[in-house]
């Protein structure tokens, strides 16, 4: 019995976390965020020569071939950095969905593309997951009709991958006829969302999974794994930022650290903090190790580091005053990236009650 | 990762399976604490002694199993225990708290005399820390201890002692050596409750109950060797005491076993013809715990490793017993919401106050706030966990309001 991360887990999370706090101060992360491209060629390339295009793409197909505990090591460090880019959907859910789904022939099609940083695959859901928006898609084999918005990772995204009503995954290419995907001007300027309208777009459907719908919950479920990740790295972010602003700024001749109301709303928030790091590693760890856990643990992960992450959110806010409030500060862009974790892939709400019916609490 | 044990803890996970099925029925009713333990519960203790399910660790000379301590086989056998939903054992202060300490710090002759009758449930210790003047500063303790003739000679007042009308010992903080700085003039001396001197006068609580009491001390004389460490060590040997209380209160195993409680209660409770389960109102509130109670789980499995590493777990251990106690309140809190109006009937005098189910959870639920202020209350805890663990500076130093005459 180990419960802890491996030394290799551990250089991983130290060589990303090096790297991000050389190359992303936050200059860099307010002119990426402010081209709202979500993607930048320069920090996507150094990123993916730190490997991370591969973790979750097999050997054989050009990958490091590692589980989602590793993949949650690194949204983590993402989340820390508030990284301008695509993660999630692109370099775990989509490479897990092609394994799920894809014929052998797909799979060595697109997996190498996608440990290669070549191919970058926004994911979006036209079945429910809990999730508001438009989305509305009808395929007829060959051609696909509708609208999806919220697609995950649209940033720089050359394809994408959505499920349809029927739990098949279907992909196009982002520059298809018939395909028009616009980046919206999202409230996470890190991350911005695609909106995708298809009008009899050419696309192929991932068709080789026994149970559709147990593919579609595995990626689902992958996805809001590193979305609590992606929260947890950030809410640690912006408790750090708190501490260090409670050990320098003065006030009433004071370092305002030293002030009782300061220091209990930062151990309240280190309290419920610490122990969400615990969870997010059972919630990857059993993706892949715990069947019979994994969704409980993927659904409690993602609803409790939603609400961990929203009261982290604003008290750290809170204790920077009113410098907390600036744009130059700059601590909204993880306000944000927390905010909308939240509301996607399933509200809090809205994972508890899928928790309650995977336990067989109720019927639906 | 690796959360599956190796072939050794599996040997044990099914001696213990097999221990349990043999003499679970043995096993007296779960709850309680708050009472002297009944026969069935002191042999029952005596059952688990025997096989190494209590006192794993303790040396064998002082009626302990004599194994050396492996946190995994502890964690084995608490959750083969918490499983079968059978009694794990004893727990008061003499065991939880005193015990340990005197392993840390007492001496030979102390730990062959106390050791051994307290872990068997049939020495039982009160805490004598806190004074009504006295309570989170609990360096400023008045209650003196004089040396006269080879025995100390105490006078003074202790309160909060949780089964101090049933104890008979008591590990008392007093002040021995009244020239030196507050927290280097105590001592910690080991008192039986049968001495001339003692009065208990019983403090009735907010759940109606005189679970607490109050112990007056009037030349109350104790022989010398009755110290642990030296004089003015007090301080010093009090913290290792709370230490180990700490722990206690913020057992996750303990919460896991209540969320299990609450869920089939709301399961066979109705509200308006509906299973309380059925309104989404309620199932979230427990859902919401249930999470909580999840990240606490996975927390202490992950303490576990660091100290079976001997890593240094630092902040993370400071937060445990606030974080648990939290927890705990809410849970109970959910737990009286469900039960509602027709959960008020309540009569904690009663002989039935422990096994009404409704009563038992209001009980629970006042008893939770107790937990809170008790073994540092959760403001010291969060001065505890920003000082110590995030290193923000310490409060200004105090200023006393000047005596008005």
């Amino acid at each position: 019995m180990e419960f802890a991360l491996s030394e290799e887990q551990k250089m991983l999370e130290a060589s990303l976390r090096g790297f991000l706090s050389d190359r992303l101060p936050m200059e860099r992360r307010r002119a990426i965020a402010s081209a709202g491209t979500g993607h930048d060629q320069e920090i996507w390339t150094d990123l993916v020569a730190q490997g991370i295009g591969g973790l979750a793409v097999p050997e054989r197909h050009g990958g490091a071939g590692l589980g989602v505990l590793d993949a949650a090591v690194a949204a983590e460090s993402l989340g820390y950095h508030a990284v301008p880019g695509p993660f999630a959907a692109c370099l775990v859910m989509s490479p897990l969905a092609f394994q799920a789904s894809g014929t052998e022939a797909q799979q060595e099609e697109w997996l190498p593309r996608i440990a290669a940083g070549e191919a970058r695959v926004a994911v979006g859901f036209a079945s429910p997951i809990g999730q508001t928006g438009m989305a509305k898609l009808a395929f007829d084999g060959k051609r696909l009709s509708g609208r999806v918005q919220s697609v995950l990772d649209g940033g720089g995204a050359t394809h994408v991958l959505v499920y349809l009503a029927d739990d098949l995954p279907a992909l196009a290419a982002v520059d298809a006829e018939g395909v028009r995907a616009t980046l919206l001007p999202s409230l996470d300027r890190t991350r911005p969302l695609l909106d995708v309208t298809f009008e009899d777009a050419p696309a192929v459907i991932l068709n080789a999974a026994n149970d559709p719908l147990t593919a579609r919950t595995r990626v689902l479920d992958a996805g809001r794994v590193m979305l609590a990740a992606d929260t947890l790295g950030a809410a640690q972010s912006m408790f750090d930022q708190a501490v260090a602003f409670a050990k320098e700024r003065v006030q009433f001749g004071r370092v305002i650290g030293s002030f009782q109301g300061v220091k209990h709303t930062l151990a309240d928030l280190v309290t419920v903090l610490e122990p969400c790091r615990a969870l997010v590693w059972f919630a990857a760890y059993a993706q892949d190790a715990v069947p019979d856990e994994a969704r409980l643990a993927a659904l409690q992960a993602k609803a409790h580091l939603d609400d961990v992450g929203r009261e982290v959110a604003r008290l750290a806010t809170e204790v920077h005053g009113g410098m907390g409030f600036t744009d130059l500060q700059g601590l909204h862009y993880w306000f944000k990236r927390i905010d909308s974790n939240r509301q996607l892939l399933g509200t809090p709400e809205r994972c508890r009650h899928e928790a309650a019916v995977v336990q067989g609490w109720i019927s639906t | 990762m690796e959360l599956t044990y190796s072939e050794k803890y599996r040997a044990l996970q099914t001696e213990v399976r097999a221990f349990i099925s043999k003499h679970g029925h043995l096993s007296p009713k779960q709850g309680g604490g708050r009472q002297k333990p009944s026969r069935k519960a002191l042999e029952w203790q005596k059952l688990l002694l025997e096989h190494g399910y209590f006192a794993r660790n303790i040396p064998k000379d002082y009626g302990g199993f004599g194994l050396p301590l492996d946190v995994l086989e502890l964690a084995v056998i608490a959750t083969e225990i918490g499983k079968a939903n059978v009694y794990p054992g004893i727990m008061n202060q003499g065991i939880s708290m005193l015990v340990p300490t005197l392993l840390e710090v007492g001496t030979k002759e102390q730990c062959a005399r106390w050791i051994e009758p307290t872990i068997r449930g049939e020495v039982i210790w009160c805490q004598g820390y806190s004074e009504p003047g006295s309570g989170s500063d609990l360096a400023a303790v008045k209650t003196k201890a004089e040396v006269e003739n080879g025995h100390f000679v105490i006078n003074g007042q202790k309160i909060w002692k949780n089964s101090a009308h049933y104890s008979d010992m008591m590990f008392l903080l007093c002040r021995t050596e009244p020239d030196e700085p507050k927290h280097k003039g105590l001592s910690y001396l080991l008192v039986p409750m049968t001495a001339t001197g003692i009065e208990v006068r019983p403090l009735v609580t907010m759940t109606g109950r005189a679970t607490f009491n109050e112990t007056f001390f009037t030349n109350v004389r104790v022989p010398i060797n009755q110290i642990v460490m030296g004089r003015g060590d007090g301080w010093h040997v009090a913290n290792v005491t709370l230490k180990y209380e700490r722990l206690l209160l913020g057992d996750a195993n303990r919460l896991s076993s209540r969320l299990v409680r609450i869920r089939e209660l709301m399961e066979r409770t109705t509200l308006d013809g509906l299973r309380i389960m059925d309104i989404p109102e309620y199932r979230d509130r427990l859902l919401r715990l249930q999470g909580e109670v999840m990240a606490s789980k996975y927390h202490g499995l992950r303490l576990l490793t660091e100290q079976t590493r001997g890593e240094d777990s630092g902040i993370r251990r400071l937060i445990v017993k606030y974080n648990g106690t939290m927890i705990g309140y809410r849970l109970s809190s959910l737990a009286v919401d469900v039960l509602g109006a027709a959960g008020l009937v309540y009569d904690a005098m009663d002989e039935a106050a422990e096994t009404d189910e409704a009563t038992a959870w209001h009980i629970d639920n006042m008893y939770d706030i107790g937990l809170m202020i008790g073994g540092g209350s959760t403001n010291i805890q969060k001065n505890i966990i920003s000082e110590r663990g995030l290193g923000l500076p310490r409060e200004p130093k105090a200023v006393v309001p000047p005596a008005r005459f």
